[in-house]
């Protein structure tokens, strides 16, 4: 495995250097050549990508081929400022294929399987990646997408799926409108593909229980192509990564030294293969540990943990990467102190998402409808800006805590 | 006659109303007339007060977000049918109410309605046409 990790850095450490203007200016500033790389271990000589220097350099600052060479866009949840879009080659989407098919197959997955998709399609990775990989396996594949519930169910039951692959809030939403409806013996599945947000043990377990299937975690981003960097086998003790395609790092969020194995660090990722957005040490801000012991399973991919938390302050919401500065920005837009409370909490497996605002008198009207009419405007410009719709509480003034220095913004109730 | 109505931002959270109405008592506002329009998650509390400039300037110190409005009173004797007829009057007229409501003086023996219209004045005029105009003492 080094020896290919090895090989495949090099040459994409070539590629980055040739076709990347800004890494290859970063690497210019650090002093490093593309021919200081010679193995895998030379990867700390590198210099990190984040997640700002891809948004300066929004839409083609990091794309590494020509256009006419790619065939597909990806892109981060809508959020001005903080989009991301992601360029692939049909060679990026055939691996990225192959690490999703990876992923079903690690939870049982053959040809004979139907794997239900319903991850959102379109600029979202989740639908397009297992969608994807189910076809590597020869998956009878349905293109269900998210929403419709109602409509999920009819044709999970009457197509008998096997796999589910979808967000775990969604997963368990689906386990209660089926038992509501009162059809979970005609449900055939076996196992599930859950992503894209963080999920315990218990809703783990809940899902499991709920859905008569064992339950299984995967991981990727849009910034390294999507879900299928890790996923879990039937062990369920961490994901396996992908690391013939995705090499991972733990690294001191404050130092960015690389920190031994079994270290509580930032999870960094380098793609070796991909060629039409090619990152080389993207700082994930997921906090998170890597292991590399002997697997039941037989793969002998190192393994990570579930993330335990991120090292900047974005949220996970429904799926959805929000940050409160975006809805900083949009209460600043619409007339609005900036002064907000984020609220979440997760009740029966779904995400709450409340911002609370403090009353102006800008706002304020002896007339109810002015004032659901400026609230309505506000809903739909934090909708347009996040992707998801939060629920607004209007507050009365000076309610919200000024705290000295750093003022908080969010209360997480979520047991996660 | 036309008169400020004071108009007060309502949390929905328990003690909202009598935190608002406790400001009011200790500057010693009389109250005449009060009505909360709720919706599902907040309210605004409406009142006729003796001194509304005074009122709104306590609210305000006390951190309430309110204003005041102009509003048409009138005073509607005590037989039934009357608020049919005024608002009869200002739909004939071409004028329509945002809102209304109407309370009972008891040693006066009359009813009175305030009416919360876009032209308070236009309002006004039309119904003192047609005898519910001149001022009022509450």
């Amino acid at each position: 495995m080094r020896a290919l990790q090895t090989a495949r850095l090099v040459e994409q450490v070539k590629h980055v250097y040739a076709n990347v203007a800004p890494y290859r200016k970063k690497m210019q500033e650090k002093g490093v050549e593309p021919g200081d790389i010679v193995s895998i271990d030379d990867l700390w000589k590198l210099p990190f990508v984040n997640k700002d220097d891809l948004r300066d350099e929004y839409p083609y600052g990091y794309r590494a081929v020509p256009q006419e060479d790619c065939v597909r866009i990806q892109s981060t949840s809508g959020t001005t400022g903080r989009r991301i879009v992601a360029f692939y080659t049909q060679a990026d989407i055939d691996l990225w294929d192959e690490c999703c098919a990876r992923a079903i197959v690690a939870v049982g997955g053959t040809k004979e399987d139907v794997v239900h998709v319903c991850y959102g399609y379109g600029l979202f990775t989740g639908g397009p990646g297992l969608n994807g990989g189910s076809h590597r396996v020869g998956s009878l594949t349905l293109p269900m997408s998210s929403g419709n519930t109602e409509r999920q169910i009819q044709f999970m039951t009457d197509l008998e799926a096997t796999i589910l692959c979808c967000t775990p809030s969604y997963a368990a939403f689906l386990a209660e409108a089926i038992h509501e409806a009162g059809v979970i013996d005609k449900i055939k599945l076996k196992a599930g593909i859950f992503g894209a947000e963080a999920w315990s043990e218990e809703m783990r377990r809940d899902i499991e229980k709920n859905l008569r299937i064992k339950a299984y975690d995967i991981y990727g981003l849009t910034e390294t192509s999507g879900p299928g960097v890790s996923f879990e086998c039937e062990e369920q003790t961490g994901m396996h990564v992908n690391e013939d395609h995705f090499f991972a790092e733990i690294i001191d969020p404050d130092t960015g030294e690389v920190l031994p194995e079994g270290s509580k660090g930032e999870i960094v990722f380098t793609s070796l293969t991909k060629k039409g957005f090619p990152l080389l040490r993207y700082r994930t801000r997921d906090i998170c540990v890597l292991s590399r012991g002997e697997c039941s399973c037989g793969r002998t991919l190192v393994k990570m943990a579930k993330p335990m938390g991120r090292t900047d302050d974005m949220l996970i919401i429904r799926g959805v990467n929000v940050f409160p500065s975006q809805i900083e920005t949009v209460l600043l837009n619409q007339g609005y102190p900036a002064n907000y409370l984020i609220v979440l909490d997760r009740v029966r497996h779904t995400d709450i998402f409340e911002v609370q605002v403090e009353m102006t008198d800008e706002m304020f009207s002896d007339e109810v409808k002015f004032i659901e009419k400026k609230e309505d405007e506000l809903l739909s410009a934090l909708k347009s800006m996040l992707g998801i719709s939060p629920s607004v509480k209007l507050v009365a003034p000076r309610t919200i805590a000024r705290s000295e220095g750093k003022a908080i913004r969010v209360i997480d109730k979520r047991k996660i | 006659m036309i008169l400020e109505q004071i108009s007060v931002f309502v949390e929905n959270r328990a003690g909202a109303v009598a935190d608002i109405t406790q400001t009011l008592a200790e500057a010693e506002i009389d109250i005449k007339a009060l009505t909360l329009a709720d919706t599902g998650d907040f309210g605004v509390l409406r009142l006729i007060v003796d001194a509304p400039k005074k009122a709104l300037a306590v609210l305000k110190l006390a951190g309430s977000v309110a204003s005041l409005t102009p509003v048409v009173l009138v005073s509607m004797g005590n037989e039934p049918g009357s608020v049919a007829k005024i608002t009869r009057l200002l739909a004939d007229a071409g004028i329509s109410l945002e809102y209304i409501y109407a309370f009972v003086a008891r040693e006066a023996g009359t009813a009175y309605a305030v009416l919360r219209m876009e032209d308070a004045a236009a309002g006004e005029a039309a119904l003192s046409q047609v005898g519910y105009g001149g001022k009022v003492k509450l």
